[in-house]
């Protein structure tokens, strides 16, 4: 295990200092949200606290709690579908590929790079001709968009499981479903946590499409976020807990899934 | 028998695929042509005007003082973005592949950024990267002063020229996390077997690094420069949220937001976002064309 | 085309659902056309039947501070006055990215406006949501209301157009203001400027000093203080001539006043560019700065912080536009086929009423487009204000909307960039003559 021949604990210090680099900007976000709004100014940004003001996160919370919920409302499916598509194409375009599927995955792969403002004003309009609002539109738009990645990181893994794996079912008479479900899903786990994690999180961090798509009723966090800061005066402690509150959320995710999305990525989404 | 269920296979796999199909051809080809269709025309103003203009939209940017500005910003963002965030990805996951204690902890401290939104995250790094100077000094600047490393003070973003490699900063921060994990993925990868080959040769951990691991990562490098690449091409909030709308800083995704929504020259800013989509066009293509055809050959 | 893509995505969804199997069944609502005329009710949810009670959904980007409170304030008395209509507030921040225009100009060009929306009374309403048909005009609402009577002459020219009233203001802003420190400028035996020249020279004894003598920040402060500058140099007469096509933007005159600009720019702060307009108004009042050109919004700004007039922060107009009102105003609209017209109409009612703008201005720190308020619900600095809006001369602002369309805007705001960089006064005045040539009236 040894891998590089001189005292490890050395290692440490380099560990550490990238750590602190890390951390500088959470510091930052944590002081500031306990402050009060009288102590909160630029030149002693790096002073701790006076004292505890938990009240910057109840306010906080009270602006954003219910646009929380809505956030939920919108991530968990999105996430969800857009990774069962992203399986299932995954598993399609790996192994039973249709003629034209290898003109067409490259197609849907391109999807995955595109500037998302270059197709707004077309994606407005043509949610509102077919009368798809709010929070469901949005969830909608969130689904279409992940299925290019979701796809290609199935594919990516399936693609690496070896043929015969499927030929033996085959002969046993299983049929593309079952051959799925039974031998593909109960393996696909590490890469569908990568892949939820990934939609997850870029689902609730997504503003720009939640803007334009979405009413005040149905406004996701990140949007009710940004409406917390008016033109005028703003209490940067109740926006920094605010901030907190938001990122909390993904933060928990990966820090709980860390481990699997690792294990997600070395099984899938590197070509090995 | 078996041919009879592979048919009906057949059929049933397009037929699976077929929804997504639709969709991507929908709202990715279908609004891609749309926005092609505005960027030829005249459009200018808030009602769609499709009088044909043919390239002039196009044929004017490359005379516009703006998007020179642009076009050099994105070539700095983009080298130092993607430059940094493999390196330090590269050497995060080096430090972390060694079997140290507390990996774990590690690990999840630099893959945290990643899952903050640059809306929250821009703002802090405003704060940090503050070039207030004399009694108002504050941010990195401050800090730097109370460590005695006053010689690292700077203007950071506010720089001339060379503003937005401070911005690459924060996305570098931002995103390193990421590339930290492909490689550790990919460290993982690579056999014991072959570590330790190189080691009974006499090979040194530097030679092992550079004549085996390094070409073994080859295609995580790969995957890091693209995925990057195309998101350096895209930044768009990061900017706004630690600089706001300045020309200094102006990349085309900003110029094309502007123009189009500030402006209304949506013709114009159709145009940008086309060549936008050219430009990660020609980074993702022959990569999406290479990466099958050596899968095809495997 | 249109059912075509109907019929793709009805397939997806059923796909969608029937692959997932969970119970997300996205409400399909039958095609509509995108015409205006027949948008369905926007933004509330589906699952909400409206059951017969009114509505009306307000567009904004009063979302936070003094204008969020203002707003409500307005609101409450909308709420008093008609109980049975429900208010939805539909602000968005208009912060990063200007996300509250682009809102705006997805839904309507989506065909699904809200009743009534903010715009800044002007050329940013004429030139582009009356040029887009996308507003009625008021007419009859003003005759109705007595509004003529209440509203400033110089005012309702510059929200109509062909004898058409299009918006209701709830408010006036002056952007011509120069806010300093008395302290400061006392310490250095300085008095207040009137002439840009007087103001160059008591810039230069700061400067001596060790004083930061003026506070600029981001962008479109700079273009904040380059049309006050504008106005200083020119005059109204010649200053309201660059708008309307009497001026010639290629002009020595507006050399002159450029090259003012820019030796303007050489006294301010290093790091205006990471500076908001907050940040660079409250070096003023901190002390840390003499001098800072900004709108009147500024003095709510520095009440909010806790600051005295006159003892941290004074004010007059800036040098060389004295008699002058360089305005703005706040204003609202009616959306041309808004889903709602009566609770449209309620709303504009309220928002142009005594008790309406009585209700938002203090509050917000403006004031009010109607002269009959009563001045006693205003501070020392508004009730000035109110004194210079009936006796001076009233020219409009660029930065906020009132004398350039929005393309022209745009136009010179991305000269304005350039200049800053490279700081050419002669490639700076060429785009300006460009731009109006392009985008305003000049031939």
């Amino acid at each position: 295990m040894n891998r590089l021949r001189f005292s490890k604990n050395f290692l440490y210090v380099p560990l550490v200092f990238m750590a602190i680099f890390y951390l500088i900007p959470l510091y930052v976000m944590l002081v500031t949200s306990f402050k009060s709004f009288a102590e909160v100014d630029l030149k002693t940004m790096w002073n701790l606290p006076a004292g505890i003001h938990f009240d910057n996160f109840i306010e906080a919370y009270s602006k954003l709690a219910p646009s929380l919920w809505n956030s939920f409302a919108m991530v968990i499916p999105a996430a969800v579908l857009s990774s069962m598509l992203g399986s299932l194409n995954g598993y399609i375009f790996a192994k039973w590929k249709f003629r034209g599927a290898d003109l067409i995955f490259p197609l849907i792969l391109f999807g995955m790079f595109i500037p998302y403002q270059s197709i707004l004003i077309p994606l407005v309009q043509f949610m509102n001709a077919v009368g798809i609002k709010g929070l469901v539109g949005l969830t909608l738009t969130h689904i279409i968009y992940g299925i290019p990645i979701t796809t290609l990181t199935f594919r990516n893994y399936y693609a690496s499981l070896p043929q015969e794996l499927l030929e033996a079912a085959k002969i046993d008479g299983a049929d593309l479903l079952k051959i799925y479900r039974h031998i593909l899903l109960p393996i696909s786990i590490p890469s569908f946590v990568v892949v939820l994690i990934w939609q997850f999180t870029s689902a609730w961090n997504d503003f720009l499409f939640a803007v334009v798509l979405t009413g005040n009723k149905d406004w996701p966090i990140t949007v009710a976020l940004n409406n917390m800061a008016g033109s005028q005066i703003i209490a940067w402690n109740v926006q920094m807990a605010g901030s907190l509150l938001t990122a909390l959320p993904p933060l928990l995710v990966y820090i709980l899934a860390g481990r699997y999305f690792l294990r997600g990525l070395l099984a899938g989404s590197l070509k090995g | 028998m078996r041919k009879f269920f592979a048919d009906k296979d057949r059929v049933l796999s397009v037929v699976l695929v077929l929804p997504s199909i639709l969709a991507v051809l929908i709202f990715i080809y279908g609004f891609i042509g749309w926005t092609v269709r505005v960027s030829l025309s005249k459009w200018k103003g808030l009602n769609p005007d499709y009088t044909w203009n043919g390239l002039t939209n196009y044929i004017n940017l490359f005379s516009d003082p703006r998007f020179a500005v642009d076009v050099r910003n994105t070539v700095i963002f983009t080298s130092v973005f993607v430059v940094g965030t493999i390196l330090l990805g590269f050497f995060l996951a080096v430090l972390l592949d060694q079997g140290l204690k507390g990996e774990g902890f590690f690990r999840s401290l630099f893959l945290f950024p990643m899952a903050i939104s640059y809306i929250v995250t821009g703002v802090v790094w405003r704060w940090l990267m503050n070039p207030a100077t004399g009694t108002r000094t504050s941010g990195f600047n401050l800090l730097f002063s109370y460590l005695h490393l006053d010689f690292l003070q700077n203007a950071w973003h506010t720089t001339p020229t060379w503003g937005i490699a401070a911005v690459a900063l924060a996305a570098i921060w931002q995103m390193s996390g990421y590339t930290m994990a492909l490689y550790l993925a990919g460290l993982r990868a690579i056999p014991h077997e072959l570590r330790e080959a190189a080691q009974i040769d006499g090979a040194s951990d530097l030679q092992i690094y550079r004549f085996v691991i390094l070409p073994l990562l080859t295609p995580v490098t790969l995957s890091a420069l693209i995925i990057l690449g195309h998101m350096s091409l895209k930044v768009f909030d990061l900017i706004i949220a630690i600089a706001g709308k300045q020309l200094p800083l102006d990349v085309p995704a900003i110029y094309m937001w502007q123009t189009t929504f500030d402006g209304l020259f949506y013709g114009r800013g159709a145009a940008i976002s086309i060549l936008l989509l050219i430009s990660v066009a020609v980074l993702i293509i022959p990569y999406i064309i290479y990466t099958l055809r050596t899968e095809t050959f495997k | 085309m249109k059912r075509l893509s109907l019929t793709l995505l009805g397939l997806l969804m059923i796909f969608t659902i029937v692959l997932s199997a969970c119970g997300t069944t996205p409400t399909s609502a039958p095609a509509q056309p995108t015409a205006p005329q027949e948008a369905s009710q926007p933004t509330n949810p589906p699952s909400q039947p409206s059951g017969g009670k009114q509505q009306v959904e307000v567009f904004s980007w009063w979302t936070g501070g003094g204008e969020a409170a203002g707003l409500e304030a307005m609101i409450k008395v909308f709420k008093a006055q008609y109980p049975d209509i429900e208010f939805i507030n539909a602000a968005v921040a208009g912060g990063a990215g200007t996300n509250a225009r682009a809102v705006l100009a997805s839904r309507l060009q989506a065909g699904d406006p809200p009743d009534s929306w903010q715009g800044h009374a002007g050329q940013e309403l004429i030139g582009t949501y009356v040029a887009g048909n996308q507003i009625q005009p008021l007419n009859d609402l003003y005759e109705s209301e007595g509004w003529l009577e209440v509203m400033p002459e110089t005012l309702i020219p510059l929200i109509s157009q062909d004898g058409k009233i299009y918006s209701v203001p709830v408010n006036i802003h002056r952007a011509n203001v120069l806010w300093y420190n008395p302290k400061i400028l006392k310490e250095n035996n300085i008095n207040v400027p009137t002439t840009i020249d007087e103001w160059f020279a008591a810039m230069d004894t700061l400067k001596a000093a060790g004083v930061t003598p003026l506070a600029l920040g981001e962008q479109w402060t700079k273009m904040h203080l380059l049309e006050t500058v504008l106005l200083g140099t020119l005059g109204p007469d010649a200053y309201n001539g660059l708008w309307n096509g009497k001026t010639d933007w290629g002009s020595p005159e507006v050399k002159v006043a450029l090259q003012n600009f820019a030796k303007l720019l050489t006294y301010a702060n290093s790091d205006s560019a990471s500076l908001s307009w907050q940040d660079a108004s409250q070096l003023v009042v901190n002390g840390d700065a003499a001098f800072n050109v900004m709108g009147d919004w500024a003095e709510g700004y520095f009440r909010e912080l806790g600051k005295t007039p006159q003892v941290d922060y004074g004010w007059a107009p800036v040098p060389g536009t004295a008699g002058t009102f360089q305005f703005l105003s706040d204003s609202f609209v009616l959306a041309a086929g808004a889903p709602h017209p009566d609770g449209a109409i309620a709303w504009l009612k309220i928002a142009g009423s005594k008790a309406g703008q009585e209700a938002f201005n203090p509050v917000k720190g403006s004031i009010c487009a109607r002269i009959d308020c009563d001045k006693s619900l205003f501070g020392e600095y508004l009730q000035s204000a109110m004194n210079d809006w009936a006796t001076n001369t009233v020219v409009g602002s660029l930065t906020h909307g009132v004398v350039a369309n929005d393309s022209w805007k745009s136009e010179i705001d991305t000269a304005l960039g350039l200049f800053v960089q490279n700081g050419d006064v002669d490639a700076f005045q060429a785009a300006l003559v460009a731009a109006c040539k392009s985008s305003g009236p000049c031939k």
